[in-house]
């Protein structure tokens, strides 16, 4: 059932070290409070995964949290490099960080199996690339037994935790979200605990166009967290803070700016 | 440059658009020539009809103005991998005489100079669309004979890479990229000197016709609305 839970309670019982742990949102949605608070609780060795990394990853990463990451794209959109993942990969500071590396329709695929209790996904991908090659642990090719056609597996994704951020949730724990849904819905069901961070607890949940409901038995823990995407964005609640994303370049070029800003911000 | 590749973008297209320059020559082309053009953004949105450029590919007015909004795992397999989308709009890092990109690292993979963010959506729109079209400056780090990296290869389609400089097209035998057409102010020289390989120029080459007053207003807004939004 998806407890309710202070933010930092839901982290504390969820979320150790080591753990593989998925925090998504495709540019909505993302859910940054509660990547601050597993920064705050001082998590270590982190196998973090996500589609695009984005601001969120870069704080975990430059913060120390992780030992690896899986992901598709690692930048800051419309602005550049993510400073901090560039850091980590590139001088191995604050700690060395092992990457596998995919396209974003084998992370998307790898998460659809890992929702549908499958141990891989087929797609049609990776052709000709030395994707093929860096992550050949995880990208095999497969023949379809049907065709004969020449296809591309992956592994399904099952982390240890899925964390997202949804518009609202009831008192009973089911989530309601809707406007780009990304991969919100294949990140709960994949994963093996989950926490949602909601905008607010509601009453009741109205029926709105396009919108998705969780029910509260798929979910492990809710918490509720006002602004909890700022600086991303929540629809119909708050728009994207493109500022921040513009001014983040340079509070995360210099290691030593970078961790006053977190000290102030987010510590 | 801008202008360049949105006049490569015909009317009532379906075309998956990359962040930056791709999506501002996109929009470019739904506000000017190609008002039936379909743009669908990776995050899931189609037909999106955005007022001011996006930063992200999935700002909240992508999906506002969309026709449909999709899960991402749908985007790419039923939309992408289904075989419904007519052009790819991409950006590099590096590209080859070939047309492959690199989108991932500038160097070794292991120890690279400069970890660029990878690949994101692009090794499977390039394989999967009817025609892809590139968006990259020309200059001799940017056009190299052989990429640090191979993040994307185009698939069976037809390829045009737009610069600022001039427009290229693969040969027809040789399939290696040649410049087919030459920016007004810009020179067969200066493109040669900005090519990392032997360029090869095309013996029909032809002149881009300079920007209309039309076109430079349109994109002039589009992109003070951007700044005006941040």
């Amino acid at each position: 059932m998806g407890e309710l839970l202070q933010l930092d309670e839901a982290v504390r019982d969820l979320v150790h070290d080591g753990d593989s742990v998925a925090l998504e949102g495709f540019t909505h949605l993302i859910p940054f409070a509660a990547g601050h608070e597993i920064v705050r609780q001082g998590r270590r060795d982190l196998i973090l995964i996500r589609m695009t990394p984005d601001l969120i990853y870069d704080q975990l990463i430059g913060m120390g949290c992780a030992g690896k990451l899986v992901f598709s794209w690692g930048g800051n959109p419309g602005v550049g490099s993510l400073h901090r993942f560039r850091d980590a990969v590139e001088h191995d500071w604050p700690v060395p960080l092992e990457i596998e590396e995919h396209s974003h329709a084998g992370m998307a695929n790898r998460y659809a199996a890992g929702a549908s209790g499958l141990p891989f996904a087929v797609l049609r991908g990776y052709a000709g690339t030395e994707l093929m090659e860096r992550s050949s642990d995880t990208i095999a090719p497969i023949t379809c037994p049907f065709t004969g056609e020449e296809l591309v597996a992956v592994p399904a994704i099952r982390p240890d935790v899925g964390i997202v951020h949804a518009q609202r949730a009831d008192r009973e724990g089911n989530v309601q979200l809707w406007g780009i849904i990304g991969v919100q819905k294949e990140i709960v069901l994949a994963s093996r605990r989950s926490l949602v961070t909601v905008e607010e607890v509601v009453d009741e949940l109205e029926p709105r166009p396009g919108a998705i409901v969780l029910p509260t038995w798929s979910v492990t823990a809710v918490a509720e967290a006002p602004h909890g995407a700022h600086p991303s964005y929540a629809h119909d609640y708050y728009d994207r803070d493109n500022g921040f994303y513009r001014g983040w370049d340079e509070v995360s070029r210099e290691r030593e700016v970078f961790r006053e800003w977190m000290e102030g911000h987010v510590l | 440059m801008t202008v360049a590749a949105a006049r490569e973008l015909t009317d009532r297209t379906v075309c998956f658009v990359g962040i930056g320059l791709p999506s501002t020559a996109a929009n470019l082309a739904r506000l000017t020539h190609a008002p039936r053009t379909v743009l669908v953004y990776e995050s899931g949105t189609i037909g999106s009809k955005p007022a001011t450029l996006p930063l992200s590919i999935g700002d909240g007015q992508l999906a506002e103005t969309a026709d449909a909004v999709v899960p991402v795992p749908e985007i790419f397999n039923y939309w992408l991998q289904g075989g419904r989308i007519d052009v790819g709009f991409l950006g590099a890092a590096q590209i080859d005489p070939k047309g492959n990109l690199n989108s991932t690292v500038i160097g070794d993979y292991e120890t690279p100079k400069v970890r660029l963010p990878g690949g994101g959506g692009a090794p499977e729109i390039a394989a999967m669309v009817r025609e892809v079209i590139v968006i990259i400056r020309q200059a001799p780090r940017t056009f190299v004979e052989r990429l640090d990296f191979r993040s994307s290869v185009p698939g069976g389609g037809s390829m045009v890479v737009i610069t600022d400089l001039g427009v290229l097209r693969p040969d027809p035998e040789s399939a290696e990229l040649t410049l087919t057409r030459i920016h007004p102010g810009a020179s067969v020289d200066e493109a040669r000197e900005n090519t990392g390989w032997k360029l090869r120029v095309s013996a029909d080459l032809e002149e881009t016709e300079p920007p209309s007053d039309e076109e430079l207003r349109v994109l002039r807004e589009l992109k003070q609305a951007l700044e005006a939004a941040v």
